[in-house]
């Protein structure tokens, strides 16, 4: 393990190429250019908006500002979640060339389609910083709280992304089956909604590994409390063991690759 | 020990025929399947084809080691585990020092990018550091000769000018190890010159190249040692031109055989000099061809052609005909033979003589080998083009330009006994 980690240290270089092709690749062709980092996330929050509207009207408590901002914070995680699984997920299919031709630690693929969202994800974070001064959500000591929370949520990401790219080069249908995952998860992930709306019993979405750090950045961005502290321990621990185990899984497939793809 | 730069102990490598269950609609069944019957498991042996079996071979640093064979014959299959993108089903092999390997040469470019950014992307795919790649940025572009269009994305490229920027990159590598599949066929003529160059400027530099071609010429012009591989077996290994005639000998005779159809047909070509069966000459040297040709069915007004080509043209051709020997005829079972004797007056280079079975009167050809053999002429002089008409300078001096009744000393008696007479 060790050794494949010194090997993808020395490629490195590859990574960084791999993910300013894929980020490159995707504006050039765009017109909006850098819109389109921004575009899925303003598609999340009017999404949103219309749900947290719903809810206010059946409610009867009007719809405030903090509701917006916390469904603001919350659309971007899902977003680059969402968008780092859809690239890593074809990656290695649609690298087959360099999959069956050169020689390099294969898993600079998922990696470099995470970094690309990644990329992503700073450029909308950097749109949803104006919003929020903006909407004058003000700010705490809370903050500090953040990079920890992004951590937790690349960690995670990086495992579900290893596991997908590697099971979808045996499996081509992987690839629609992570398609409706991805389509319907958003239901089950508080995005549009807070656990605490549903009561008693959100807590049980609690154990989707991805709530607790989307609940742990409103709280602490928008609401200026603590996260969760012991959501937020499970949500690190089991992103570790999908991370360790994914790379494990795909570095054990590893060599197979070239000849199953 | 530690002089070994690439060695393979023993290799095997099994690969299934027949479409795998490349989806999981497909395999789900399947699993279920084979729970309920068991017997279906000893059919999937059946399936099995090994590509390699049982390869040995060893590359001592700064050699340079050639494969050949048929399409199929493992070849690439073998590249592929040394640089690690297969693994082998048994077996083992050794490494030492930073390996590149060349297999693709256009495999990691991107279309939509630019030729600059497809050096850099191209350059990381290959182990390069990007300020490896900067530094050497002016000598691919120049080398690649598109300095004009290296700003334009590469999917409006022609399909040459995408292959010399891709062997410009990989070119410029410098690994200890090169492995090289087939790359050096790419572009123009003159392009393809280049890339033999710095090919070889690679293997002077001191670099273990490993070399996988179906230019011949290039693995006997490269290549020390050789190994020919059929149907995944190694089947003989030893000094290049050694192996590529044997390869060639071999081809030809399977190639007679497979044309069975056919009256008469070459049965043996042998290229000697005074001495026996050789493959290296001397300019000026005397070699002799020896043919044979057997008759399947009886056959009238028959000649034997004789053929010698360079990379690209014939630069020599008669028959026993032509010779003044007249046609032959052969019964069944019957067997003709004759020697040409040639004096090979041609400089440096390798030529690949060939021969024709012809009837002259139907204007038909009963088999011919193409080429029967390859040999290698060396000269001493420098001398370039098609013939060696072995020159030496037998006079030379200087002479004011405006004085033209100025007289040589040297060999100047025929002028002299000119004026003497008048």
């Amino acid at each position: 393990m060790n050794e494949k980690l010194r090997e993808l240290y020395r490629f490195r270089e590859l990574l960084y190429m791999i993910a300013y092709r894929d980020v490159r690749v995707r504006y050039k062709q765009s017109i909006m250019g850098i819109l389109w980092a921004v575009l899925m996330p303003i598609l999340i929050v009017g999404a949103g908006i219309v749900v947290r509207y719903g809810y206010a009207v059946a409610s009867g408590k009007p719809l405030q500002t903090g509701d917006v901002a916390s469904v603001a914070v919350k659309s971007l995680p899902w977003a680059f979640l969402v968008s780092s699984i859809r690239f890593s997920c074809t990656s290695l299919i649609n690298n087959q060339s360099l999959v069956t031709k050169v020689y390099f630690p294969k898993d600079i693929f998922p990696l470099g389609a995470v970094l690309a969202s990644l990329f992503d994800f700073f450029v909308a974070s950097g749109a949803l910083v104006i919003f929020l001064l903006a909407i004058q959500v003000g700010w705490s000591a809370q903050l500090a709280w953040v990079p920890l929370l992004l951590l937790a949520m690349v960690v995670l990401t990086v495992g579900i992304s290893m596991v997908v790219s590697a099971a979808s080069l045996f499996f081509r249908d992987v690839k629609y089956v992570v398609e409706i995952a991805l389509t319907f998860g958003i239901f089950f992930t508080p995005v549009f909604y807070d656990v605490r709306m549903l009561g008693s019993k959100g807590q049980w979405l609690l154990f989707n590994p991805f709530a607790p750090i989307l609940e742990g950045l409103d709280a602490c961005i928008v609401r200026h409390q603590p996260p969760d502290l012991p959501w937020l321990a499970y949500s690190f621990t089991f992103g570790l063991i999908v991370l360790l185990g994914g790379y494990a899984f795909f570095k054990h497939l590893e060599p197979a690759f070239a000849e199953s793809i | 020990m530690s002089d070994v730069a690439l060695r393979m102990e023993h290799v095997f490598k099994k690969f299934r025929k027949g479409e795998m269950y490349d989806s999981l609609r497909d395999l789900i069944p399947a699993l279920t399947g084979k729970l309920f019957r068991r017997q279906e498991l000893d059919k999937n042996d059946e399936r099995e084809f090994w590509a390699l079996r049982d390869i040995s071979f060893e590359v001592k640093k700064g050699e340079a080691f050639g494969i050949i064979g048929h399409n199929g014959a493992g070849k690439s299959t073998t590249l592929k585990i040394l640089s690690r993108i297969m693994r082998p089903t048994k077996g083992s092999m050794v490494v030492n020092g930073r390996l590149s390997a060349l297999i693709e040469v256009t495999a990691g470019f991107h279309q939509d990018l630019t030729g600059r950014e497809n050096i850099f992307l191209h350059g990381a795919i290959l182990g390069m550091t990007k300020r490896e790649i900067q530094s050497k940025l002016d000598q691919i572009v120049a080398f690649s000769g598109i300095e004009e269009f290296i700003d334009t994305p590469v999917k409006r490229y022609s399909s040459g000018m995408y292959a010399r920027l891709g062997f410009s990159v990989a070119a410029h590598v410098d690994p200890e190890v090169l492995i090289v599949d087939e790359v050096l066929s790419v572009g123009d003529y003159l392009f393809q010159r280049k890339c033999v160059e710095r090919m070889k400027e690679v293997i002077r530099g001191g670099a273990t190249v490993l070399f996988v071609s179906h230019n011949l010429k290039n693995i006997s012009e490269f290549c020390d040692c050789c190994m020919l591989l059929e149907k995944g077996r190694a089947v003989m290994t030893g000094p290049a031109h050694e192996v590529v005639s044997n390869y060639l000998q071999q081809s030809r005779s399977s190639q007679s055989e497979e044309a069975g159809s056919s009256a008469a047909f070459i049965s043996k070509v042998r290229v000697r000099n005074e001495y026996g069966e050789c493959a290296r000459f001397q300019s000026g040297e005397k070699a002799w061809i020896d043919v044979e040709v057997k008759a399947r069915a009886c056959c009238t007004k028959l000649a034997i052609v004789l053929c010698i080509t360079n990379d690209n043209d014939e630069i020599f051709e008669t028959s026993t005909e032509r010779l003044g020997h007249g046609s032959f005829s052969l019964e069944e079972g019957e067997v003709f033979s004759c020697t040409f004797e040639l004096s090979l007056n041609m400089p440096t280079g390798i030529y690949h003589p060939s021969i024709m079975v012809w009837r002259h009167a139907t204007q038909t050809g009963y088999d011919q080998w193409a080429p029967a053999a390859t040999i290698y002429v060396s000269s001493e002089d420098d001398v370039q083009g098609i013939a060696h008409c072995f020159p030496k300078v037998v006079q030379k001096g200087t002479r004011p330009a405006s004085d033209a009744n100025y007289v040589l000393t040297a060999g100047a008696a025929a002028t002299e006994s000119e004026s003497s007479s008048q």
